[in-house]
């Protein structure tokens, strides 16, 4: 892939984002960007904002106002399917795996939105789980193997960006474990990707840079090789 | 032989009449259940459009010289075509709001369609002739059968069978089964649900117009007839769990023939019989006999 690692080219840039629900107002000016090839997290404590600036770059929420450009066009104003037609898969924190499909029908949901996206074949190899159980009720596959499929759908799509939210969320340590295998090597792959994360740990190894969020605000960025000098803060504002 | 009094004969062809009456609450119903899954929304005007259907097959007929066969065809799609013109201006903007201003909005609807109606065509009917290749019938030997009344059976469950295909086995229908579930998701996964919604409603009125035209030949083309059928319909659709395709298709034909079934074991209950079990349904499972409780 000729695109695989281009860490000056600019994937997602997100400037001054409000968004609201309704009347409530809930990220006040989000500023942040991804390069392609980028692992990025963010992270905060619950109900800091960071579901919401996900939703947000895809339009999910109510009114929202200032720039979000995804390789350079600027999408505030789309609607959403046409912002994820810009290459964007997204994994919902509640997964959002449909009970009246079944788990194959679930994974060949979402139409391609770009090119070089993975074959059915190949999903299946990285997650075998699911190749047994295509057959089942998409909500009658466990809670480890309802993430897989939520991870494994926006593989197939060939989507370049893809927004994680907290996909190891009440998941037994082997299959954390295997979601940061997959992580690794869709990174390897030259995917880009925003990940939600309570667990630091899982996310620390994984990412390039980390964004804190709180109150709707980024309040803290910590790249990669600054990690070890910035612990305490992190844990401070993490309280981990 | 005899049951309860009655020939086989008159048994078999109350039983028909059964089971044309379950075609049109199973297509009427099914209509409103696939509009319901996408828009939220109890269409009132569906009865209206049904009788919309009927006159624009007599009107076609009558003025155009458009026979039965190309009406079958042409007036689903010009009520069709309505639908998306209503769904685009007028019920897009109700979605954020409660269920029931889609309910009163299409109730509207329905009163100015009906209104319009009567005022041009008068309420005392017109007739609309059966086309050639179905009049007359056959001797089935236990019954006689009128070809164009086996016909409107036929041809109502092909469709219900047809959709009801789309919507559980397809790759369409895969959208519209996870759009009812969750439509913003689905959206985000980079589908035009949107427009998926306003091809729905379309669709869903498309049936109901086709159900118009299947019941002008064997009922009065009045402006009235939609809004006397509605009715039933709505209980129907209560009674088979709202939103279910599978549910609307089998609670209209099962109903239709325990409406024939009391007319003939009891005919004073006849007229009451499905607003009884909608009421026995709802006290003992309000989510209908094929809805999902939650
Ligand atoms: N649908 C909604 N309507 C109103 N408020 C919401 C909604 N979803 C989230 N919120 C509020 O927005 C804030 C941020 O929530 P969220 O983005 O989910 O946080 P995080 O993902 O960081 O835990 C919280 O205060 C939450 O209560
Ligand atoms: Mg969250």
């Amino acid at each position: 892939m000729t695109d695989a690692y281009s860490p000056n080219v600019e994937m997602l840039r997100i400037t001054d984002l409000h968004a609201f629900y309704g009347e409530s107002h809930i990220l006040h000016g989000i500023d942040l960007s991804v390069n392609r090839g980028e692992v990025v997290t963010l992270l905060g404590r619950n109900g800091a904002g960071r579901t919401t600036t996900l939703k947000a770059i895809l339009g999910l929420t109510g009114r929202r106002t200032g720039s979000v450009m995804m390789n350079g066009r600027e999408t505030i104003a789309m609607p959403p399917h046409r912002i994820a037609r810009l290459g964007i898969g997204y994994c919902p924190e509640e997964r959002g795996i449909f009970a009246s499909l079944t788990a194959e029908e679930n994974l060949l949901l979402p139409p391609a939105v770009g090119s070089g996206g993975m074959s059915l074949d190949a999903i299946y190899a990285m997650f075998p789980n699911l190749a047994e159980r295509r057959a089942s009720q998409g909500t009658r596959l466990s809670g480890g193997e309802q993430q897989m499929l939520a991870m494994a759908r926006i593989l197939r799509t060939g989507a370049r960006l893809l927004l994680l939210d907290e996909i190891t969320e009440g998941l037994a340590p082997v299959i954390k474990q295997a979601l940061g295998q997959v992580i690794r090597a869709l990174r390897e792959k030259g995917l880009t990707i925003v990940l939600v994360e309570q667990n630091f740990r899982f996310a620390a190894p994984l990412a390039d840079r980390h964004y804190v969020v709180e109150h709707g605000r980024i309040v803290e960025r910590v790249d990669k090789n600054e990690l070890s000098s910035r612990m305490s803060t992190l844990h401070e504002l993490l309280g981990v | 032989m005899e049951i309860f009094g009655v020939s086989l004969q008159g048994l078999a062809g109350q039983l028909l009449i059964g089971l044309i009456n379950g075609s049109f609450y199973a297509v009427l119903s099914l209509g409103l259940a696939v509009i319901f899954g996408q828009l939220n929304i109890i269409n009132f005007a569906h009865g209206a459009l049904y009788m919309m259907g009927a006159f624009l097959a007599w009107i076609g007929l009558t003025h155009f010289g458009i026979n039965y066969w190309a009406a079958l065809l042409l007036v689903p799609l010009l009520i069709g075509l309505l639908g998306i013109v209503i769904e685009r201006a007028l019920l897009r903007w109700l979605y954020q709001l409660d269920h029931l201003y889609g309910l009163l909005l299409t109730f509207g609807l329905a009163l100015i369609i009906e209104g319009l109606f009567r005022y041009y065509f008068g309420i005392s009917g017109e007739s609309y002739e059966a086309p050639e290749a179905l009049r007359g019938g056959v001797d089935l030997g236990f019954m006689f059968l009128p070809l164009y009344r086996g016909w409107v059976v036929v041809a109502s469950l092909v469709v219900c069978l047809a959709t009801w295909f789309i919507i559980e086995r397809t790759k369409l229908g895969a959208y519209l089964r996870a759009g009812t579930e969750n439509p913003k998701l689905v959206q985000a996964l980079g589908i035009n649900v949107p427009l998926m919604i306003t091809l729905t409603y379309g669709f869903g009125v498309a049936l109901a117009g086709f159900a118009g035209v299947l019941a002008a030949p064997i009922l009065q083309v009045n402006p009235l007839m939609g809004s006397n059928l509605i009715i039933v319909v709505f209980a129907v659709v209560v009674i088979g769990g709202m939103g279910s395709i599978l549910g609307s298709i089998v609670t209209g034909l099962g109903l239709g023939l325990v409406e024939a079934l009391t007319r003939v074991v009891y005919p004073e209950a006849s007229a009451v019989v499905i607003f009884v079990i909608m009421v026995i349904v709802l006290l003992v499972r309000p989510a209908g006999l094929f809805g999902r409780e939650n």
